[in-house]
């Protein structure tokens, strides 16, 4: 069985160490956050802050307080605040650890694409582009192909990039690839998932 | 030196007019200048450039000079929540600038800290890029932006004395500091007016150099995404 989208969140975790500081996208990478368990992992909001915690009890929501999503959230014990110049700084800075994002295409030499559908809402990138130009490590977390089937790992992307050759690992449901020289490594495949599946739903290079 | 005014339209006073270009703090309607928005509105005043991350909702915030349509183009990064903003801008009404979120908040702190360009990774390789300078920089390649200089800022703080020194609150310090260092003059919001003194200097979060007109005022802080969970849950 591939994994659902819990069981990648759960996977991505395991990318995580002790002491990191980590920036998690919108949809599965947020669900990140369950799996970290007794690690001690900092996640900084974009918008402002490191220590991001839970969403907050009924009644306690803060207008003040809001994560990249401008989801009402809560602070942490270790919490700081910050403004958004000095936020992109740590994250320009390569003081982020790693950023778990999700992407519409991703190409065998780490291309990212996902910010634009040209032809449909263009709604922007937010800090997306500065975040897989900054981090030390950028990991996808995606479905490894679209609705209709087609492959989102690609040879080469072919929607407006995010970043050139940013993209250090992906997390599918179908396992984990990493970007190498020459195209893309399978890391680990999901329980019951063959090589032949992985190879024959990935359009881009894989090389041994 | 007086800094503080009896009303968003006194401190706007003479600051306006056709074609100007403006910067104002926030993300989303977190820390928004709400009272000072509404004087713009008023005041009618149109072809305006607007420096904002997000360009509000439909009705509320920056939403409502496109509604009464003053705002002639845009520099932001997300502009997602916004269907009056979609519809101008698909039809021509309204030009669009996309900046990365990063670049736009460096791009202000620049501007107000007298840097007219920077070189930075981020969207090297997109369109992002197009038409931009770009340099090698110890093997890797770099893109040139500009600092933004605005004829004025317009930014929320949740405290400041009367001279300026100003507090923020969590993250509604946001793109605030940056917008407020990068324009001509300032105009600063806050829900409280303290006495010099009474405020910690070493925990003041923009000084009020930065500051050159203050008002008070209440503010309504409109949660765009309220997400909860059960005490249960505890």
């Amino acid at each position: 069985m591939p994994w659902d989208r819990n069981q990648m969140a759960a996977r991505a975790a395991e990318e995580l160490e002790d002491g990191m500081y980590v920036n998690l996208g919108i949809g599965i990478p947020t669900l990140v956050a369950n799996y970290v368990g007794d690690k001690d992992i900092t996640l900084q909001s974009e918008n402002g802050m490191l220590g991001m915690g839970p969403f907050p009890f009924e009644g306690d929501e803060d207008p003040d307080l809001i994560n990249a999503g401008k989801q009402t959230i809560t602070e942490l014990s270790r919490t700081s605040y910050f403004d958004s110049a000095t936020s992109f700084g740590m994250i320009r800075g390569g003081k982020i650890a790693a950023a778990i994002l999700g992407a519409m295409e991703v190409a065998e030499n780490g291309d990212l694409a996902n910010w634009m559908i040209p032809g449909k809402l263009v709604k922007g990138m937010g800090g997306a582009m500065d975040l897989v130009a900054g981090v030390g490590r950028v990991i996808v977390v995606m479905d490894h192909t679209n609705k209709h089937g087609d492959s989102k790992v690609l040879k080469e992307c072919t929607l407006p990039l995010t970043g050139r050759g940013v993209v250090d690992r992906i997390i599918t449901n179908l396992g984990v690839l990493d970007v190498v020289d020459g195209g893309l490594k399978i890391v680990e495949l999901a329980d019951g998932v063959t090589e032949d599946e992985m190879r024959a739903s990935t359009a881009g290079t894989i090389v041994d | 030196m007086n800094k503080i005014y009896g009303s968003a339209k006194e401190a706007l006073d003479g600051l306006l007019h056709d074609d100007m270009f403006i910067a104002a703090g926030g993300f989303g309607l977190c820390g928004i200048p709400e009272l000072l928005i509404d004087a713009i509105v008023e005041s009618g005043v149109k072809d305006i450039t607007v420096a904002s991350n997000n360009c509000g909702v439909d009705g509320f915030g920056l939403g409502k000079l496109l509604d009464t349509k003053q705002i002639k183009k845009m520099m932001s990064s997300y502009v997602g929540e916004n269907a009056e903003f979609m519809r101008q801008y698909l039809s021509g009404e309204l030009e669009l600038e996309f900046n990365p979120q990063g670049t736009l908040a460096e791009r202000m702190r620049a501007g107000g800290h007298g840097i007219p360009g920077f070189y930075t990774k981020t969207g090297v390789g997109t369109v992002i890029a197009d038409g931009k300078e770009s340099k090698m920089f110890n093997g890797e390649e770099y893109i040139l932006e500009e600092g933004i200089f605005a004829d004025i800022s317009i930014v929320k703080a949740w405290k400041a004395d009367d001279t300026g020194n100003a507090i923020f609150r969590k993250t509604a310090r946001n793109f605030n500091p940056p917008a407020a260092m990068c324009g001509k003059v300032c105009i600063m919001e806050v829900e409280e007016i303290v006495p010099r003194g009474s405020l910690d200097p070493d925990h003041i979060h923009l000084p009020g150099i930065y500051v050159h007109r203050l008002i008070q005022g209440d503010h309504e802080k409109r949660i765009e995404q309220r997400t909860v969970r059960k005490r249960e849950e505890a």
